[in-house]
This record gives C-alpha cells, structure tokens and sequence, in this order.
C-alpha cells in the first residue's frame, strides 16, 4: 500500500484537510484513515514523561487531568482553537503534521521541549519537536512515517500563554505565544515567521538578568514577522514585544 | 456503511470521502442541516456524533461507521426547539438547525459562560445572540428535572 500509486496522506479529524478538499485546493487523492485507531487516544505517563497519543483531540486535552495538572499552558491552547465543533474533532497530530506556523500548540510544545514520536512499518524515532520543522509547512517526516505520539518532559516553572487574533473565539492567531517563567526561561511564537520559533536570544537576555528592554530588543532578532491577510509584519513585532511584556510582569518565578 | 441515525439502524451507500453534510442532505433527505462556509467557520452545518458537536462540512462519511448521528430532525419537538420560538431566537433561521444541535451537547442549567463557550463556533447575523441564549437557558432549566435526550459524550 505504501509503495504503489503515489503517496497516501493521512487523515485525522479532518479540519484542516477538508477545509482544502471543500476549497477544490487538494489534490491529493488517495487517504489513510487514522480515526478509528484507538491507541492513539492515550494519555498516560511514560516514565517522566507525560505521552500524548497523536489522535488526542483538543477536548481530550481539555478534559485530562494530567494534561492540566503538567501541562495547563496547552489546555489553554487548546481551548482557543475554533469552537467546540472543532475542539471535538482537531487532532494535536493533525495540528503538528499540517505545520501551519499558526498552529496554536506549537508554541506550546516549543516552550516543553517536547519529542515528537514517529513510526513506520520497521522502525520508531524520536524527534526534537524544535527540529520537526525544515521549513514553511515541510517537516523532517519521512513518507514512510507517521506521528503516534507527543512526549512532553515535566516543565518546572510558570506557564504561560496567550494568542491575539481578531476576535476571542473562531480566530486563527496574528501572534501566539507560549512562555515558562524559571530559571532559564523559555520563549516560544508562532505567526512571527515561516516556523514556530524559540526566541533564544531574548530568553539568553532574560536569563542573564539583562531586563526586558534587553529581553525586547533581542525578540526582534529571533523574529521574522511578514505582512499577509492577517495582519502586517508591523502590528506582529509590537504584540510580539507587548506579549513578552505582559508574560514577565505576570508570570512570576 | 451501517451507523445510527436519530436513533434508527441506518445502511447507506456513499463515498467514503463524501462529506458527511452532503450525505444527510443529499443520500438521506434529511434538509434541516444546513451548509453555511464550508469551512468549519460558521457551525451552521453542526450535527452529534456519538453525543459530540462536529461540523459536518468537515466530516468523512468514513468516520461515523458504526457511530450514532443525532441531525435536526431527530430531535424534533423538543424543549429547544419549543424554547426558540418563544423567545424568538431565530430570524432568518439559518443557523438555527446548528444552534440547537450545539445547545443540545450542552448540560442542565448552563451558566452564561457555557453557552458563550458551547456555542462560539455558531455564527448567527441576525439575533445578536440574546435571544439564543435567553431560549437555551429557558429550556434548559425547564429540562432540569427530565434531563434531555442526549448529553454530551465524556
């Protein structure tokens, strides 16, 4: 099935994938079913690690008291994503696979340092979530593999997360951001250019107590906002620099 | 493919791919769902599937084998729909098919908070909500005693 006639997209809750079909804009045509496969709906510990079956809906995360007890800043992600309609069917795989820099967990999942599971008929490995993405929408995801699962360390520290869009519900983000407030702080965008990013120039000036004018002004450097439909490369660097603001006056250490 | 619709064994033949919408419109005349963005946006196409709200735009027929879908006309006559006409929560009433499947996924006695929540994916033009969720809350508390028929899945 792998190796016949062309490739085979895989197919989740199908809330980005049909929004293409329904546009005329896909073109594949030939689909993996993953909905039915029931083991990918865990969440359970592995060891230190909190282990997210890629089929977790955004509502699965909502709901998990594990999710919320280690990992609120993805709850809080996860709410904010469409409504509830598509909080029932959204997948976090679907989220990570389809690599929209948008995508509201990415942030998230940037920030925890996560490990993204991938397997294939022969093989399993273990990606850094902060090397997943090669490019715009392109990941180091081989044809031959899928994502099964998320394994997100224990974050010690405040989490904190915020997305501005143009209204509350129903938006995809102008800016998103996912921070922990410890002792080396994590800063993580999404929206401010072609891939998620880390902002490890502003996070080497907060650890290093240089202040957050320093910490800002090094944002700027770790950023490539541009202008598209949703907002310009302008409006995106000041919320970019207002949100890291807002994340240290209220995230407390 | 066999699944459950409003209640009823149902066997229908249809592409796997079809959209779940264009199934029950189309394959099984059933109107009342109604297609508004095609894009997951507006949540004028909302249906249950297994108790949950999910745009049916945005669904493959492939995946509700073997589920249970609840549409519009399953729920016919029912406290919601009684609630909306007494407190005018439809105009134009193309929402209204979505809504009510939306408010339905909702528990007893919602707060003000829920139902913003419950029914955000739910665009309505006309109404400015208020009336929505004046019906929603109307009919729910009077559903506290004989809870309605479906709830949400957990």
């Amino acid at each position: 099935m792998l190796r016949d006639d062309g490739p085979l997209v895989p197919l989740a809750g199908a809330t980005d994938l049909y929004v293409a079909l329904n546009f005329g804009t896909l073109t594949a045509t030939r689909f993996l079913d993953l909905w039915p496969l029931e083991p990918l709906r865990r969440i359970e510990m592995r060891g230190e690690m909190l282990s997210l079956g890629a089929l977790v809906t955004y509502t699965g995360l909502t709901r998990s008291r594990l999710v919320r007890q280690r990992l609120p800043m993805l709850v809080e992600a996860a709410r904010l994503v469409g409504g509830i309609q598509i909080q029932n069917r959204g997948t976090i795989g679907g989220n990570i696979a389809n690599g929209s820099p948008a995508g509201d967990t990415l942030p998230v999942f940037a920030a925890a340092e996560a490990i993204v599971v991938a397997r294939s008929v022969g093989a399993e490995r273990r990606i850094p979530f902060v090397d997943f993405y090669s490019g715009y929408r392109a990941t180091v995801l081989r044809p031959d593999e899928l994502i099964v699962a998320i394994e997100v360390p224990a974050v010690h520290g405040h989490q904190w997360f915020r997305k501005v869009g143009t209204r509350a519900a129903q938006a995809i983000s102008k800016v998103v951001i996912a921070a922990v407030r410890a002792d080396s702080p994590r800063v993580a965008l999404g929206s401010v250019g072609p891939v998620v990013v880390r902002a490890r120039r502003a996070e080497q000036a907060l650890a290093a107590g240089q202040g957050i004018d320093a910490a800002v002004a090094a944002l700027e450097t770790d950023i490539q906002p541009i202008d598209d439909v949703r907002s310009t490369a302008e409006y995106r660097s000041v919320v970019a620099a207002n949100l890291l603001r807002q994340f240290w006056m209220q995230a407390t250490g | 493919m066999q699944f459950t619709l409003n209640g009823r064994e149902v066997d229908v033949e249809a592409h796997p791919m079809r959209r779940l919408l264009d199934v029950l419109r189309e394959d099984c005349t059933l109107t009342g769902t109604k297609e508004g963005c095609g894009e997951g946006e507006c949540g004028a196409c909302t249906v249950l599937v297994d108790g949950q709200a999910v745009v049916s735009c945005l669904v493959p027929f492939a995946q509700v084998e073997g589920r249970d879908v609840r549409t519009i006309e399953g729920v016919d006559a029912h406290a919601l729909q009684r609630a909306f006409m007494d407190h005018v929560g439809a105009q134009c009433g193309i929402c209204t098919p979505g809504m009510i499947m939306a408010a339905m996924a909702l528990g007893p006695d919602p707060t003000r908070t829920q139902m913003q929540e419950a029914l955000a994916g739910n665009l309505c033009r006309c109404t400015g909500y208020e009336a929505i969720f004046r019906a929603i809350s109307a009919a729910k508390r009077a559903s506290r005693k004989t809870p309605l028929g479906v709830e949400a899945a957990t």
